[in-house]
């Protein structure tokens, strides 16, 4: 197990590597930092004095060795938007994201497995058929449009909820709907496959021919081992969740990690932007080690592979 | 593992719950709540580029000089009276008995440390263009200084009523641009009580404000928060958590103005002007280069039918553009050669200039892709053959700066600055952002610069624009305009500058 892991280690550490390295190049190629920096209504002149300020001067890849450098000594440097230090920026934007991952995954899988389990105990019953429509509809539909229909209809029909902002648990309540809906389609898709397959497996047979109450046959026996390649699924979509609330982020006012680095890309604030790319690539990969990890402790067949 | 992740959702869970509760917003509270579309970098004024900085700026300091946004008249602010003692000198009798928001008096000290402390360039001012005309300021008495300018500038009153605040010298070496931007002090009509970054700012009516010709704030309390989505801001308003929203785009301006028992909805003209610019100095790549004949240049601004531009898109307040500059700004003459819309005489001079098929060119733009997209057709009409690329801001302004955009849908705002020397001169003075690259004009626009006579400078402007509109280096097109929609119980008139001004709003 322990070879396994130090391997998967090294290569999670490689991967956040090359997204920085590659993040980086990409910001280079997508426009002049120092325009971007100046801003709108800078002239020519504001933007060479910029350029030289900030150092855009110096070669890309003496850049990226300085910024790597600092990042590994913990100094991410200061925002150029901001004019404050980047790990103290982010660290304020971070806990509106991780709550809102942590609440919508939550929402997802609270939500998704029972649908899952209803709909595999009844495969093709009416039950089955709104499972998938809801699930097709939570895949189809724009997180965008969906929160303002929220926003409609408890923000302003009925006023139950305050439309956007982050200061009580209530503001959280729809952007948590809203994004862990988009993670239930796939959940619930997983569990109802996974345990339909497992309903018709022998052991299944044995447990109810040994006299089990069908609810222990489910629960006891069936969703426990139905459930595995989901909880792996659902350490994949927190990865996504903390990266990708973007568009939630911003329909509803939130100003998270996610807003944040949309909001840095648009303006080329570089210091920000490789942070964010670093923290969001971690999460992605800490959650998709985990995940390895867990498989391979469950399934000792993947430990070799 | 299940440990760790416990571990994070409580923290997350914990640090979220700190947060203060949600501020009322309505005239019984007598707190104002407005919606900022972007978020602001940094609170102080000299450290960010925004339109919600300038309007932040407006409340929190005052200049020297305050010009009058109804009549354009200059009058005194922190200073009562001015005078040029010689060309690059400006002597100032300052106001006495002004505090800033922190209980220190406002005197000569203050003024010198800003100025000294903006004015170099090592100190990172974001907007150059604003304070690189001075030179230093320097103390005379306790309440008279001096600022000297680096060349003649005429246009440094201008200046001065705008973008120049002025300082409290003490905190400001103390705390330096971070601190000022968390925790701002001024002397302006409202004091900033809290800042939470990327949320919201809360203002409260200054209520030792001196007699300035700002006038007294009325309203309490001004809560502004950053909501970068437009209907989320119109959820807000119908929700009756938000008191003023600006910036709200045409069409769901129109619907909220059929709802007019409850919102007002008012339209005023802002100083952002939209142009195309060509490649007359033939610096890209293209070859042959037809923008760098005056026909080609000049069937360009017949082709585009400006009016159905502003009448159809922009609409509002939103006016035709002849000259390189805005219309209310000192200088900035619209009685030059006017080129109405004519397709004919478009595809005529095209011919004449042996396009008789016409062309391909590339088209840029960086913003209001439908503008940019009504221009390619009208072009696309005559026989100019677009390849349209919408590009980041800073792409197109880094491939205009190497000189490799032939032609390109842009615009300009001036800052907010009442002088044509804050567009025209910021762009063809043979800079790298210069498309024509024109000494005669870049001569002309010198004078009138750094006259210090009125009456020369007007003469001079009028030459340099009459040449770049007889040259057709540009096909300036139109004004921009905002809306601004508020609630009903909230009275106020904007003006042409696109700053809104909190001392102006009162509750109805």
């Amino acid at each position: 197990m322990l070879p396994f892991i130090l391997k998967r280690l090294g290569l999670a550490l490689l991967v956040a590597l090359t997204v920085s390295f590659i993040s980086f190049s990409l910001l280079f190629l997508s426009g002049d930092p120092a325009a971007a920096l100046a801003g709108e209504t800078a002239s020519g002149e504001d933007i060479e004095s910029l350029r030289r300020l900030y150092g855009f001067d110096r070669p890309m890849l003496v850049q990226y060795g300085d910024w790597l450098w600092q990042a590994l000594q913990g100094n991410f440097g200061e925002s150029y938007y901001f004019k404050l230090p980047v790990a103290s920026l982010i660290a304020d934007r971070l806990s509106v994201t991780m709550t809102l991952g942590v609440c919508g995954i939550t929402f997802a899988l609270l939500t998704a497995v029972p649908l899952g389990v209803v709909a595999a105990i009844r495969p093709n019953s009416l039950i089955d058929r709104v499972a998938l429509f809801v699930s097709v509809a939570g895949q189809a539909m724009p997180s965008f449009w969906f929160g303002l229909i929220l926003i409609v209809l408890f923000g302003i029909k009925l006023g139950w909820l305050p439309p956007s902002g982050a200061s009580t648990w209530r503001h959280f309540i729809m952007p948590t709907i809203v994004l862990g809906y988009y993670a239930m389609p796939a959940i619930m898709r997983l569990t109802r496959a996974g345990m339909l397959e497992v309903l018709n497996s022998d052991y299944i047979r044995t447990a109810r021919a040994k006299g089990a109450s069908e609810g222990r046959v489910m629960f006891k026996h069936a969703l426990r081992n139905a459930i595995i390649p989901v909880v792996s699924l659902a350490a994949v979509q927190m990865g996504f969740m903390l990266g990708g609330s973007i568009v939630v982020e911003s329909v509803f006012a939130l100003h998270g990690a996610g807003y944040l680095a949309w909001e840095s890309i648009a303006r080329n604030d570089l210091p920000t932007v490789q942070a964010l790319i670093l923290i969001f690539s971690m999460f992605y990969i800490i959650f998709t080690f985990l995940a390895d990890v867990l498989n391979a402790w469950l399934d000792p067949r993947m430990r070799s592979s | 593992m299940k440990a760790a992740f416990l571990k994070v959702t409580s923290l997350a869970l914990a640090t979220s719950v700190g947060v203060a509760g949600a501020a009322l917003a309505d005239k019984a509270s007598d707190t104002l709540s407005v919606a900022f579309t972007k978020e602001l970098e940094n609170v102080d004024s000299f450290f960010n580029s925004s339109r919600e900085g300038v309007v932040l700026q407006r409340a929190v300091w005052d200049g020297l000089i305050y010009r009058d946004p109804a009549t354009n008249e200059y009058k005194g602010n922190l200073a009562t009276s001015w005078e040029w003692i010689d060309d690059k000198t400006l002597e100032f009798k300052l106001r006495e008995g002004v505090k800033f928001h922190d209980g220190s008096d406002f005197n000569a000290d203050d003024v010198v440390a800003t100025v000294n402390f903006v004015a170099k360039e090592e100190n990172g001012v974001k907007t150059q263009r604003n304070v690189n005309w001075m030179e230093a300021a320097e103390k005379i008495d306790d309440y008279t200084v001096r600022i000297t300018t680096k060349d003649v500038f005429p246009a440094a009153i201008e200046f001065l009523s705008g973008p120049v605040s002025m300082y409290p010298a003490d905190y400001y070496a103390e705390v330096g641009p971070s601190g000022m931007g968390l925790k701002p002090v001024g002397t302006g009509p409202y004091k900033v009580t809290e800042v939470v970054p990327g949320q919201h700012f809360v203002l409260e009516k200054n209520e030792n404000y001196h007699d300035s010709p700002k006038g007294q704030p009325s309203i309490a309390k001004i809560d502004i928060r950053t909501i970068p989505d437009v209907n989320t801001q119109l959820a807000e308003l119908f929700s009756g958590s938000l008191d003023l929203t600006w910036q709200v785009p045409a069409d769901q301006a129109e619907k909220m103005a059929e709802m007019d028992d409850r919102y007002t909805v008012l339209n005023e003209s802002t100083m952002r002007v939209g142009y195309l610019s060509m490649d007359a100095a033939g610096r890209s790549s293209m070859d042959p280069n037809p923008f760098t004949d005056v026909k080609v240049r000049q069937a360009v601004n017949h082709a585009i039918d400006r009016q159905a531009l502003v009448d159809n898109l922009l609409k509002g307040k939103s006016k035709v553009v002849s000259t390189a500059c805005f219309p209310s700004q000192f200088g900035c003459t619209q009685d030059v050669t006017n080129y109405e819309y004519d397709p004919e005489k478009a595809k005529a001079l095209l011919a004449e200039a042996g396009y008789e098929d016409g062309f391909s060119t590339e088209f840029y733009a960086y913003r209001d892709r439908e503008y940019a997209e009504a221009i390619s057709s009208y072009l696309n009409a005559v026989g100019i053959q677009t390849d349209f690329k919408l590009l980041q801001y800073s792409a197109l302004r880094e491939l205009n700066m190497k000189g490799e955009v032939p032609i390109q849908f842009s615009t300009w705002g001036s800052y907010s600055i009442n002088d044509a020397s804050a567009m025209v001169s910021q762009f063809f003075k043979k800079g790298s952002l210069d498309d024509a690259q024109d000494d005669q004009t870049k001569e002309w626009l010198d004078v009138a610069d750094s006259s210090t006579d009125p009456d020369k400078r007007l003469e001079f402007y009028t030459k340099a624009l009459q040449r770049i509109a007889d040259e057709a280096y540009w096909a300036p097109l139109f004004s921009y305009n905002t809306n601004y929609v508020m609630t009903k119980e909230v009275e106020y008139t904007p003006t042409a500058d696109e700053v809104l001004r909190f001392t102006d709003m009162t509750w109805n």
